[in-house]
């Protein structure tokens, strides 16, 4: 934990050292960044557009890890249904997230949620393909048991296949946020009148590269804050039975 | 034996099972194979691996459908399943292994359960921290939780060392009379089966069929080192007959 504090330290340290060298301009020191986050904080935009980009990525994360999780385990359980989706997995895979940014706001026009839809259809195979590789890991000899036992279906989900899919769905959680929270920007850049996205777009068109820091900075901050406070607290949750290393 | 229909009896008749091996062929593991099961008795299905014991027991406990026959269980008939390996959920404590197994039974039983198979002090463990020794005894506790009628135990004893095999043995017979279960014990040591069994049926061939069936007159703690000898000799004798 202090590692990590110090390296954090060691980056501030070299952006001022570098701001100090390049014009003030293109790399606005810590404290003036900082001051422009108080600024933007003291109106209420930076809230106001934080919370909406949160929004969208909220919405959007958990639309393609829930739609993501059911194919990928339909997929990696059942040939049939797995030679059926593959071919439109690898196209989904391989179509540029631009071309599906723009197709939904042709298509449902420039609205929330097309934004919403794209960012989602971005993230989703990924995660089908994840969870895929789950699936097809699961212990058949548990599988076997849990039928001997008639336990219910209920059961089976929460006690037998859940906890085997965890690091999978832990996995696809960490990427997935990362991923999620970059789309979301293109697609507030591109079609939206408010957000995180669309204000770094302004920022563009000013030039203010100390605008574009302090909004880009605080949701930097929130994503570390979600992975540190909510995704590893999970992991060690999930993986408490593994024996621990002595 | 008993006419077809008696409630009480476990029946299996296997017309036909076969596997598909890789190359296409069909491997015959079982053909007009019969079995019966007397209520509240311990049967030992022994034979040398490969002779469709484990088959069969697939067959009994419903994991297969895919075979040609029929098997005949009791109305609501509760199978509890001791698995070769123990097939806990590594994830959740020894007392959630059992609940979940037996959502019904009350947790005093299953303490008291987990107490007479010496695992008392483990109910908060996850299954990794303990000994197969102990994993063994959770699985059977998760078995007899379910309070069942019919008890299918599959080579439950095999890498356990021999001490432990014999008294985790006995235990279980001493439960198993004690509540009366229907019992069914496959194994491939003719010593456990004698030792362990009111009744042995051997496999032997290929497709399996059954060439002894031995009753042990004297089972368990009635029996005498002269009668074990001589039920082994007996059992000796018609392998030594079969396998020519």
């Amino acid at each position: 934990m202090l590692l990590r504090l110090l390296s954090l330290l060691l980056l501030i340290a070299l952006w001022q050292a570098a701001s100090m060298v390049a014009d003030s301009r293109l790399l606005p020191p810590p404290l003036t960044v900082l001051a422009v986050i108080g600024r933007e904080a003291h109106s209420h935009a930076l809230y106001f557009n934080l919370g909406t980009t949160l929004a969208r990525v909220a919405i959007a994360f958990t639309l393609a890890m829930l739609l993501g999780t059911i194919f990928g385990i339909l997929m990696g359980r059942n040939t049939t249904f797995d030679r059926l989706g593959d071919p439109w997995l690898v196209i989904l895979l391989n179509l540029p997230a631009l071309v599906i940014i723009v197709m939904a706001y042709v298509w449902l026009g420039l609205t929330d949620v097309a934004a919403v839809l794209a960012v989602a259809l971005n993230k989703f195979p990924n995660t089908v393909v994840t969870i895929r590789e789950g699936a097809r890991a699961l212990d058949p000899g548990l599988e076997e048991m849990a039928a001997v036992f008639a336990m219910p279906w209920q059961t089976r989900v929460k006690h037998v296949m859940l906890p085997q899919l965890a690091p999978y769905i832990a996995a696809a959680t960490r990427a997935g946020l990362s991923l999620v929270w970059k789309i979301v920007l293109v697609v507030e850049l591109m079609g939206r009148s408010n957000g995180v996205g669309f204000e770094i777009g302004s920022a563009f068109q000013l030039f203010d590269v100390a605008l574009l820091l302090a909004y880009a900075l605080p949701f930097v901050g929130i994503m570390l804050a979600i992975e540190t406070f909510l995704v590893q607290p999970f992991e060690r949750h999930v993986s408490r039975w593994r024996p621990k290393a002595a | 034996m008993s006419p077809a229909g008696d409630p009480k009896q476990l029946e299996v008749f296997v017309k036909r099972k076969a596997f598909r091996a890789a190359n296409g062929e069909q491997r015959e593991v079982l053909r007009d194979f019969s079995l019966t099961l007397d209520a509240g008795k311990i049967h030992a299905l022994v034979g040398p691996s490969g002779y469709g014991k484990t088959t069969l027991l697939r067959i009994i406990i419903g994991l297969d459908r895919d075979f040609d026959g029929h098997v005949t269980l009791p109305p609501q008939t509760k199978i509890g399943m001791v698995f070769q390996e123990p097939r806990l959920l590594p994830w959740r404590s020894v007392l959630d292994n059992l609940k979940l197994a037996a959502p019904e039974a009350a947790e005093p039983d299953l303490t008291k359960l987990a107490d007479d198979l010496g695992i008392g002090d483990h109910l908060h463990n996850f299954p990794g921290e303990l000994s197969l020794g102990q994993a063994r005894r959770v699985a059977l506790a998760r078995a007899l939780a379910i309070a069942p009628n019919l008890l299918v135990l599959d080579e439950p004893f095999v890498s356990l060392d021999e001490v432990l095999a014999r008294r985790l043995g006995s235990e279980i017979t001493t439960l198993v009379e004690r509540m009366g279960i229907t019992t069914l014990l496959v194994t491939h040591d003719i010593d456990e089966a004698i030792r362990l069994a009111d009744h042995i049926i051997l496999l032997g061939h290929r497709p399996a069929e059954i060439v002894g069936n031995i009753d042990v007159t004297l089972p368990r703690r009635a029996m005498t080192a002269d009668y074990a000898a001589k039920t082994k000799a007996q059992i000796g004798a018609i392998l030594a007959e079969t396998s020519v």
